[in-house]
């Protein structure tokens, strides 16, 4: 039951990112991507951690492709048009792709990662939270929240000519 | 002889799915006559009385209507989209209603003195059963429901967009401005709650509440809850944050191109999420299924009662709200989602996190 699940989604979330990048109208590149970003979330609950299953779901399908599809509807943009050299591009990109495939395969042999199943890992959110707010991520944590803050307030004074 | 573990799991599953799906499309058409006969009251008017008693049958005239009505779709129209877009928003809803609990958790009855020709009626495994009408316990229910919310709005941006026509281009716009304003003031009010009870499974959280009425999430948490109803009124968009509709604005909104069947399950899905939120605001904050009087049972009929009570209280609320209340218009819309929910959940959340911290739950 698991396998087919994953198999499902596993497919979905390739397939639909295929659409993402090949697709030339923008709306429904960013409706491919809330259904890559959907099924990657089942991916999450399959290992074992709804909490981060839903909350992918909820950051990122829920808040920030809307605020995508808010700005692409608002701009209208039809189409995206055609850089010069695009046929190169294309060429470069699945080199890159496939480079990219290979060093993290050489990786994981060179690391000895074992074939198969990952290992359970018990991802709840109690567990969740105990390892976020632990000694060992918690400055890491709270820096990078103050980092948005400060992202925040630069867009905003670039986005305003007068406060 | 009985089924095995896996069969009876799966035959009360599809039992409860069926329950739930059942009333809640029962309860869908009802609902449209009661809003449109109560409105009616509220404007000096009779609203529909000529379709059977009292014009109860006119939710029924209405589906025959609708299904015999042509089928119209703009040349221009993103056809994918366009018939993607109806099945999006009903699914959502439907979604989001898989992990209610619907009333108290309850033991089948035995039924020993059924005739011995009527047995199999009633199999063995089935009596003394005990259970809840909820169709998946999942760790994270209300954070699930969230997310279900989160992605229903899609289903409108989808119907505004496809259609190819600018009103309801206009309309998918506000609706995803102000979706995605009012989800952080409502993902916000449910923290205190879930705090207090320190659960993310709704039925615990409604079991911290047993008690006193005093004891409920609407009394200890009421800035907490006023915040969860305007933008829960606001997420389903309904008066007076109608905006995506605004039929005098903006025609009909996102669905101004949709005509027969593909308009009903527009409407559909904006009921189904009505009755999810007052179904929530009911297990949140209005203590579910307990009578709020130590002494009054809240356990198997009678919590029934009390919880149906409480939430069409709710669904009467949001007919009365549109009865009463104007339209924001767009900059008050955004000034309340941003100016005042949001701070207001924000410090409610540091006093709710304080009390915990000191009183060390």
């Amino acid at each position: 039951m698991d396998a087919i699940l994953f198999y499902v989604s596993a497919a979905v979330a390739v397939a639909s990112a295929v659409v993402v990048i090949a697709q030339k109208s923008p709306i429904t590149s960013a409706f491919a991507l809330i259904v890559t970003l959907c099924s990657l979330s089942v991916i999450f609950g399959l290992l074992g951690s709804p909490f981060i299953a839903v909350l992918q779901v909820i950051v990122y399908a829920g808040a920030i492709m809307v605020l995508f599809l808010f700005v692409l509807m608002l701009l209208n943009v039809k189409r995206e048009e055609d850089a010069p050299g695009r046929g190169g591009r294309t060429l470069r990109g699945v080199a890159l792709a496939l480079v990219t495939l290979f060093v993290l395969q050489a990786g994981a042999v060179l690391v000895g990662a074992p074939a198969g199943s990952a290992p359970r890992f018990d991802a709840s959110t109690r567990r969740m939270a105990e390892i976020l707010f632990s000694p060992h991520f918690l400055y890491v944590f709270e820096a990078t929240s103050v980092l948005i803050l400060a992202a925040l307030v630069g867009a905003v004074v670039l986005a305003k000519k007068e406060l | 002889m009985s089924p095995s573990p896996v069969v009876q799991q799966l035959v009360i599953a599809a039992v409860k799915i069926g329950v739930v799906v059942g009333v809640l499309l029962g309860l869908f058409s009802v609902m449209t006559w009661i809003e449109r006969r109560a409105l009616a009251f509220m404007q000096y008017r009779l609203g529909p009385n000529r379709t059977g008693p009292l014009g109860i049958l006119q939710p029924i005239a209405d589906g025959i209507k609708l299904f015999f009505k042509e089928e119209v779709m703009p040349a221009a129209a993103n056809k994918w989209a366009f018939l993607a877009a109806p099945v999006v928003a009903v699914s959502t809803a439907l979604l989001a209603v898989a992990v209610l609990p619907y009333g108290p958790p309850f033991t089948l009855p035995r039924l020993d003195s059924l005739p011995s020709g009527l047995k199999w009626l009633w199999p063995e495994w089935l009596r003394g059963r005990t259970g809840q009408i909820q169709i998946a316990h999942v760790d994270v229910g209300l954070l699930f429901i969230f997310a279900i919310a989160a992605l229903g709005v899609y289903g409108i941006v989808l119907a505004g967009w496809s259609a190819n026509n600018k009103y309801a281009l206009l309309g998918g716009l506000r609706s995803s401005a102000q979706m995605f304003s009012y989800e952080l003031a409502l993902g916000l009010s449910f923290v205190g709650v879930i705090m207090l009870a320190g659960s993310f499974q709704i039925a615990d959280i409604v079991d911290a509440q047993a008690g006193w009425f005093w004891r409920w999430n609407a009394f200890v948490q009421l800035p907490a809850f006023l915040v969860y109803f305007v933008a829960a009124t606001a997420e389903v968009a309904r008066i007076p944050f109608d905006l995506p509709e605004g039929e005098s604005e903006i025609v009909a909104g996102f669905h101004t191109e949709y005509s027969s069947m593909r308009f009903a399950l527009l409407q559909m899905a904006e009921y189904i999420n009505m009755i999810t939120v007052a179904v929530l605001a009911t297990n949140l904050f209005l203590g579910g299924w307990h009578s709020g009087i130590p002494g009054l049972p809240s356990q198997g009929l009678p919590g029934f009662v009390w919880w149906g009570g409480k939430v069409s209280a709710l669904l009467f609320v949001f007919i009365w709200l549109r009865g009463t209340l104007p339209r924001f218009r767009y900059d008050q819309l955004m000034h309340i989602g941003w100016k005042v929910l949001i701070p207001v959940a924000a410090v409610w959340i540091l006093i709710t996190a304080t009390e915990v911290a000191i009183a060390g739950r």
